[in-house]
């Protein structure tokens, strides 16, 4: 076990996963960066600090610089993938989806199935998400309820450090094509990494908290927020699951079904406005699957249905809360 | 290829350009270039202080300084009819504003989050926009600009009312595909737009050299003959002098013009940005041989400017940027209910 932030629990995971396998090879904007008059080659090493050293290593042919082209950087993610490669390509904001969709979903999600199961592509699209920062519409989306709608993609959204390892390796290992999902203001978060070879598999969602009274479901940085609430509720003796999902697809449907049989009530807290979002996925699987064993309606916690604004105090009412959550949670236990 | 060193700057330009654009600096009255000074030192000192509210705190998320680039908004800009021309740029944007002649005051309450900003506080400064000035924004995905470029410069020519667009993008947005697209589709239906590639030697943290496989990016439009100059663009004369020859090719309905502005960013790419890619001596050496407004200056002491008219200058700007930034400070929050406005024109 190691202690680390989330940011080098995903360096150092590509890192060994390219010495394991010489396929595997890194291409994105700024990964390197440099030759200006200082700072070598490696002055910047990806603007998330997520490929610091990875040049020093491995060297020009598995550590790609690339223009800012993201539509030719996925593309070339699927035709390497499609040769046998198992390229790992950033987008530096899961917002720049919008610039490659067209890789990603008439590409890539549907190789296999298309081609009649002759193929694999084995890519990682890493991508920076979330809000928090006032980076404004277009460099704050959540983005995922999108990438979870596509067929023929994986999408992973750790939240701790040692998730982001184990899923990262899971990912990479995948003969799939993964979104990967890095919330920002994650990437300085600190935990117990474990040490060698951890794989996560895909749709194993964790429990974080235990309680019977009401199933709280999160992912990437709702779920702190998820726990904040059901901290604050123990104190008064109310008991929630929180279950970290880890995978929106595939989705462990299981755990979320098994809880709400215990409890009868479920949140979901998403970071997508609520309109075909993950919120409204789970609200569905639930009224589906578990209708007998509700004891009041779910309740969705999300921004609204509206892009995202600049103004620190429109962003705050923009994104869930803890206080959000912790009232969402009331509101179903004060159902008659 | 024919390149030649420019007197003042000892920049590489080249020279072989289309016969049609060929270009002089352009000869400034006092009066002039007194007007391209008043502009540059504006934009040089709106950002020095737009920088030290970000430092204090004041302005949130990302914030991209003009400082260093202030001669090509400004030689071009001046060139251009207000009210008739469009002009659409990308994030680094608080210049080309100021140009447009949009109130540095609501400028400034944009970068501040404010009520009072332009865009109501839910932009900021990436994300501004003024139909009234001809600023059709402020736009933050690297390269959708250019097409909408393409958009305005098609609008012109429906409306036939001989106005031109000017797409400003940079040498890293000029590696996006839909720069192409929208090169061949400006040249095929002779759009009026001029795309403005203002090469500032970096992307972010990354050199041109590293991420273009030709770095004269004025040859960026070869294989669609649009044709492109090049120009050095720490000198608002010869931005001028260059422009104006492109706005009438443009103008005259003979299609699409590419100017490659040869110029340099002072600060990092944000405020966020350490710039460790470059040494200090590179920037030193561009801010001491080839800053645009010490440039204009001497300029203005040649022709007899005194000392004392430039200080007053200086004063005068500095109140302005002044009056801003309180105003910028001062102005309320915007009110909660904002988040839910102007989604839409309807309603869902
Ligand atoms: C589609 C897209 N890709 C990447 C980015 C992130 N990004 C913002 S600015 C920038 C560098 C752009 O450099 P350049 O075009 O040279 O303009 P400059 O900042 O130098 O003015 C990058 C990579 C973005 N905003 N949009
Ligand atoms: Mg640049």
């Amino acid at each position: 076990m190691a202690e680390m932030m989330m940011r080098d629990a995903i360096l150092t995971t590509i890192r060994d996963e390219m010495r394991r396998d010489p396929n595997v090879v890194v291409l994105g904007e700024d990964l390197v960066g440099g030759m200006g008059t200082a700072g070598g080659p490696e002055a910047i090493g990806g603007i998330w600090s997520t490929s610091t050293g990875l040049f020093g290593e491995f060297g020009a042919d598995r550590v790609i610089d690339t223009p800012i082209s993201e539509s030719a950087i996925v593309g070339a993610a699927g035709g390497l993938a499609l040769a046998g490669k198992r390229p790992v390509a950033e987008l530096m904001f899961a917002d720049f989806v919008g610039v490659c969709l067209d890789q990603l979903w008439n590409q890539m999600a549907k190789f296999r199935y298309m081609f009649g199961g002759k193929t694999t592509c084995p890519a990682v699209i890493r991508m920076a998400y979330g809000a928090g920062y006032n980076a404004a519409a277009q460099h704050s989306q959540a983005v995922y309820a999108l990438m979870t709608a596509l067929p023929g993609l994986k999408v992973v959204l750790p939240s701790t450090p040692a998730d982001a390892k184990g899923l990262l390796t899971q990912a990479i290992r995948d003969d799939d094509p993964v979104i990967f999902m890095e919330h920002k203001a994650l990437y300085g978060i600190t935990g117990e990494v474990p040490d060698g070879d951890y794989i996560i598999p895909f749709a194993h969602a964790r429990l974080t908290r235990a309680g019977e009274d009401v199933t709280i479901v999160a992912s990437g940085m709702m779920l702190g927020f998820a726990e904040a609430a059901a901290d604050k509720l123990a104190a008064e003796g109310i008991g929630c699951d929180v279950i970290d999902l880890r995978t929106t697809s595939p989705l462990d449907e299981e755990a979320i079904i098994d809880s709400v049989e215990v409890t009868g009530r479920l949140v979901v807290v998403d970071e997508n406005p609520p309109r075909c979002s993950i919120a409204a996925d789970i609200t569905a699987l639930v009224a589906r699957r578990a209708y007998a064993s509700l004891k009041a309606p779910p309740e969705m916690v999300t921004p609204p249905h509206t892009p995202i604004p600049f103004a620190r105090e429109l962003e705050s009412a923009y994104l869930p809360s803890p206080d959000k959550v912790e009232a969402a949670v009331r509101k179903t236990l004060a159902w008659k | 290829m024919a390149r030649t060193k420019t007197a003042k700057s000892g920049a590489e330009i080249a020279t072989d350009m289309h016969p049609d654009l060929a270009f002089q600096t352009f000869t400034a009255s006092k009066d002039q270039l007194l007007e391209f000074y008043k502009q540059m030192l504006l934009i040089r000192r709106f950002e020095e202080r737009a920088g030290q509210l970000y430092g204090l705190g004041l302005i949130g998320g990302f914030c991209h300084l003009y400082i260093g680039q202030e001669a090509v908004a400004v030689g071009l800009q001046s060139a251009i009819t207000p009210g008739k021309d469009s002009v659409v740029t990308g994030y680094r944007d608080h210049g080309h504003m100021l140009l447009c002649g949009i109130d540095p005051k609501v400028v400034m309450a944009e970068l501040t989050g404010r009520a009072a900003g332009i865009s109501q506080g839910k932009g900021g400064s990436m994300h501004m926009f003024s139909v009234e000035h001809g600023f059709f924004g402020g736009h933050g995905i690297v390269g959708a600009q250019v097409s909408l470029g393409a958009g305005l410069g098609f609008a012109h020519k429906y409306k036939g009312d001989g106005g031109i667009a000017i797409a400003y993008f940079g040498d890293g947005a000029a590696n996006q595909g839909q720069v192409y697209e929208s090169l061949n589709m400006a040249e095929l239906w002779k759009l009026p737009v001029i795309f403005v590639i203002e090469n500032n030697q970096y992307a972010m943290g990354t050199a041109i050299a590293r991420a273009s496989s030709e770095v004269h990016l004025y040859r960026r439009g070869e294989s669609f003959r649009v044709p492109g100059i090049q120009v050095d663009g720490m000198d608002v004369l010869a931005v001028r002098g260059a422009s104006e020859v492109a706005i009438d090719y443009v103008r005259s309905g003979k299609g699409p013009v590419i100017m490659e502005m040869m110029t340099y960013r002072y600060r990092g790419h944000s405020m966020s940005d350490p710039a460790k890619y470059r040494s200090k001596e590179e920037v030193q050496d561009m801010r001491e041989h080839n800053d645009p407004i010490e440039r204009a200056k001497k300029a203005l002491e040649a022709m007899g400017v005194g000392e004392d008219v430039l200080k007053t200058i200086d004063k005068d700007i500095r109140t302005r940027v002044s009056e801003a930034a309180d105003f910028a400070e001062q102005s309320p929050e915007p009110d909660p209910n904002e988040l839910y406005t102007d989604v839409l024109v309807g309603s869902y």
